[in-house]
Parts: C-alpha cells; structure tokens; sequence
C-alpha cells in the first residue's frame, strides 16, 4: 500500500505522461483544470490509469469531485483501505 | 429430419457508402453550444460532419449504399437472401426499415432490423457470418445506416455535434477462404444510461412538457469505458482469428472520437504500419454507419486494399460492443 507521498510521485507521472507537463509541476494544490489544463477526457485517461497503479476504483461520478491533485491522492489513500 | 449447410467460409463480397449531402463545419454547430471550432477539433477531432437534407430518409441513404455495394459484389437484389438493417434512427417502431430497403431494391428476402446502435455494423457483419456458413442465406446485405440529425439537440453539448448522417452497406457472401474471423461481441446492460434517448415515447405521449427525445451521453464515461475495455475485446478477436497485431494491415473502429480511436491504438499496442481509419475527421460519428464509412475511405485513399487483414470493433449504446478481423474487400 503507497503512502500519499508515492500516491502523488506516481499520480504525477501519469499526468506527466498524459499531458506533458514536468512531474515537478503535479502539486497537491494544484487544480486539475485550472493549473493543470486537463480537460474532462485526459482527467478521464488519468483516473483509469491511477485506478490500475493503485489498485483501487474510483468510481465515474466521484471524478468531479477531485478537483486537486491533493484531492485525488487522499482519495486513493482513502479507497485503499 | 433435414438440416442445411452452407459454405465452410465467408466474406464481404463488395461495399457501398452514401453520406449525407452536406459537410456542416464547426462553425455553423457551435452557437447554440457555446464553443469553438479549436474546443470541438481538440476534444473530438471532427472538423466538419455529413448531414443529409431534410427529405434524405435514412432508408434513401440505405438504398444509396446498398446499390453500391452490390454493384460491388456483382449482384442484384433478387440474389440477396437476407438484409440486416443496423438503425437507431429509423422514425418508425414497426415495420422495421429493412423489409423497406429489401423491396426497393428486388429482394423478398428475410429482412430485419437489429437495435446494436454504434455496434450495430459489426454486430450483423457477425449473423451475415452465420447465416451464409449454416446455409441459411447465400447473400446477406448488412447496412448500418443512421440519419441521426433527426433525433438531435443542437443545444446539446454531450453527443449532438458529433453526429452526423450516412450509410454503409456490404455483402457477404460465401468463399473459398476465411474472409471473417469470429465475431467478439457482449453487453454491459449496467451502462444502459450511458447513451440513450432522453425520454422514452410513453413519456412523450404523457406530459406536455416533455420534448422530443433526442440523444444525450455521459462523454467522460463512455470515453473512459470505449477507450480502456475495448482493447482486450479486440485483442480477444485478434487471437480468435489466430493472427497477431503485427499481421493486421487496417485498424477500422467505431469512429465515436480521435481521442477514443487514438488511445485504443495505444491500448491495443498496435505497429506503427497498421493504417486507422479517421473518416470522423470529415464524416463526424455516424453511428452504425462509420465502420464501412471509414473502410471506404482507407480504400479509397490507398492506405488499405483488397485483401488486406483489418481489425473492425464497434462500440456504443446499451453498452454492447463486437469485433472481427475481416478480409477487406
């Protein structure tokens, strides 16, 4: 089980793959659309490759609830257990 | 008691495409939605989609594309044992559009309609399959067909601008040799809300203010689930036709979206050779139609040919989905 530093190393390489952006730029305050520039499909292809890193779900209706890279990684150390 | 068999093999003996008549661009869709031309081509890929006029039905589209693939094929219409037709816009419930097309042009063939939406082609490309080696028909006419922009919100800004109008048709027939692999195919009915209509006819008939259904879908979940579990369906049909990627020379999904066909591609893992069909760009998502829109094009185009090995998977609502490798023809 990661704990939420691994949870955001990893969780920014993904965005890092996804976007292009440098992993140093995928900060816990950071708002996925508005800092990041992720729209709602690229967010889409970051949930479903963190869900197999991680090895948990994040269901489809709780995506819009993550609105910082601080939110997704408590979610994933959450959905952990 | 008797039983019939048919020829060991199948194959698409000849295909024909109509699209709509007109490119409708961005720009002349984005209004009632509030976006761009650069939002639209950066989360879709479409730069213009086909639409037909008005009196365009989606049987006059179906008619268009059969004459052709039968043309193709070197047949005519009395030849042909069944047609399958894949709508979801066809405005009526009963009779189905295919008795319809049969007649109009010479069959008095078995003749149905079948409900797989974007799936649709890919699932009658696997009953012509049946049909022909059980015996049960020598020529099957399988169109997928869609005149969507009658069933359209232009205010809606989950599917409405993707869609657009067409038809494709082939034949299959029997062959000497494998022309269509098996046929993948499955549901998941749990995302049956995914895509839809968004009232049924009973709801319409019961309140005033309920409008004319149109279509809607929740996009990031459909990308998600389109983009992530089709990979292995394909792959799944990939090795049922004892191939491997690297054997396959067209990649020919469901063109719903770039950013889906493109991930797909990365999913799959397939060679940088494979040629993509990307009609969508120009044709927009023509539902059960966009497969043999996008085969066409790769035809036409020269980035496939006659005899090429090409992987086709369809996608969409209910959710269902299927997929073959099929010999182009």
């Amino acid at each position: 089980m990661a704990d939420k530093n691994e949870i955001l190393a990893g969780l920014a390489e993904i965005v890092a793959e996804e976007t292009g952006l440098e992993t140093a730029e995928v900060q816990l305050d950071k708002s996925f659309t508005d800092d990041l520039d992720i729209d709602s499909l690229s967010m889409m292809t970051i949930v479903t490759l963190a869900e197999e890193k991680f090895d948990v779900r994040i269901p489809d209706e709780k995506v819009k609830d993550l609105t910082t890279v601080g939110d997704a990684v408590d979610y994933i150390a959450g959905a952990q257990g | 008691m008797n039983i019939r068999r048919g020829p060991e093999f199948s194959r698409i003996a000849g295909l024909g495409v109509a699209r709509g008549e007109n490119a409708v661009p961005n720009e002349d869709i984005i209004e009632p939605i509030n976006s761009s031309d650069e939002w639209i081509r950066k989360m879709t890929g479409i730069a213009t989609r086909v639409r037909a006029n008005a009196d365009t039905s989606v049987i006059d589209l179906s008619e268009r594309a059969s004459r052709e693939a039968l043309e193709a094929a070197g047949l005519e219409g009395g030849d042909i044992d069944a047609v399958i037709l894949s709508t979801i816009t066809y405005p009526h419930m009963t009779p189905g559009g295919a008795p319809v097309l049969a007649d109009r042009l010479g069959s008095t063939g078995a003749a149905f309609d079948i409900s797989a939406a974007c799936a649709g082609y890919c699932y009658g490309i696997g009953q012509a399959d049946a049909l022909v080696r059980s015996g049960s028909a020598r020529n099957v006419l399988v169109v997928g067909a869609e005149k969507m922009s009658d069933f359209v919100d232009p205010a809606d800004r989950s599917i409405s601008y993707l869609l657009g109008d067409a038809a494709g048709a082939v034949v299959v027939s029997g062959s000497d040799t494998p022309g269509i692999g098996p046929t993948v195919w499955g549901s998941d009915g749990s995302g049956a809300q995914l895509i839809r209509q968004t009232a049924s006819w009973l709801e319409v008939r019961d309140d005033a203010d309920t409008a004319f259904p149109t279509l809607y879908q929740e996009g990031p979940s459909v990308f998600k689930w389109a983009s992530f579990k089709m990979a292995p369906v394909a792959l799944q049909a990939i090795e049922a036709a004892g191939i491997t990627p690297d054997d396959i020379k067209a990649f020919i999904p469901h063109q719903a979206n770039v950013r889906i066909i493109d991930q797909m591609v990365k999913q799959i893992g397939l060679p940088s050779h494979v040629a993509v069909g990307k009609d969508i760009v120009d044709s927009g998502n023509t539902s059960a139609a966009s497969i043999p829109l996008a085969t066409e094009r790769l035809l036409r185009d020269g980035d496939a040919t006659s005899g090429d090995l090409a992987l086709q998977i369809g996608f969409g609502a209910g959710l269902v989905y299927a997929a073959q490798v099929v010999v182009l023809p």
